[in-house]
């Protein structure tokens, strides 16, 4: 799924690396446990979470994650911001919460990954 | 190889990074430039994200749970060796330090997004030996080989 497609359906608003906008993910992975995304976590998925430090950033960084959807209208501060523009990462955010967010993806065809 | 042991022969090169403890802002920092590193070397996109991974968890204990410490990198022909090394102070239990889900981390840690109890047991998958030694009041020693072929 488009990660356009994925900021449309869930009226996100683009907060960093807009550029990359017309990459692909094929699965998503929401967690606000950043261990648990790195221990089952593959490229091309989708990080849905509604954390927001640096940490989350540096996780997608080591697993070559191009995208991060925050939920519940969580934005993160601009050093974070400017991390996730170094490193090429696309950063949404949207008023869903995580299990809404996720529904929507789900009814669109985005899938889960196989744990 | 079941016992910690540095093997210096055949490093083509060395990276060393020096982990400060309660650092979160910077926690990630030193992963992310031995990965960067290892992408210039050219390395097999695969193999440098298990070496990520495996530094990274490894950064954010000696973060969360040493008095400081390092993570040394030997980058040789056939395989990545990263040894962790850290000034105390100590895991009691091993064998509980490895399982799933335990974990003894603060309330800081936990607010970053750490302390699921994920660490070790995921540095362990990422590598193909993993050997960790500690003793209670002295410190703990991590050495984890990724090898280019396996």
């Amino acid at each position: 799924m488009q990660i356009k497609y994925v900021a449309g359906i869930l009226n996100a608003e683009i907060l960093a690396f807009e550029q990359g906008l017309e990459h692909d993910v094929v699965t998503a992975f929401g967690s606000d446990l950043m261990s648990d995304v790195l221990a089952y976590v593959e490229e091309d998925t989708l990080l849905i979470t509604g954390l927001i430090n640096q940490q989350v950033i540096r996780t997608a960084e080591m697993l070559d994650l191009k995208a991060i959807l925050f939920v519940r209208g969580k934005i993160p501060c601009n050093e974070v911001i400017q991390l996730a523009e170094e490193k090429q990462i696309i950063l949404m955010m949207t008023k869903e919460s995580l299990f809404t967010a996720s529904g929507i993806l789900f009814q669109h065809g985005l899938r889960g990954i196989k744990i | 190889m079941n016992t910690y042991e540095k093997d210096q022969k055949n490093v083509a090169l060395k990276l060393h990074y020096d982990i400060a403890n309660d650092d979160f802002s910077r926690a990630g920092e030193a992963s992310s430039k031995i990965k960067k590193m290892l992408k210039q070397l050219a390395i097999d996109a695969n193999i440098v994200r298990r070496v990520a991974i495996a530094t990274y968890e490894a950064e954010i204990n000696l973060v969360i749970h040493s008095n400081g410490g390092n993570i040394e990198v030997f980058i040789k022909s056939d395989c990545i060796e990263i040894y962790v090394e850290d000034c105390g102070p100590g895991i009691e239990n091993i064998d509980l330090a490895m399982t799933k889900g335990f974990s003894t981390a603060t309330n800081v840690a936990r607010e970053m997004g750490f302390g699921a109890g994920m660490g070790l047991p995921n540095m362990e998958k990422m590598s193909d030996a993993f050997i960790i030694e500690s003793e209670l009041g002295a410190g703990t020693n991590i050495k984890m080989i990724v090898r280019y072929e396996t």
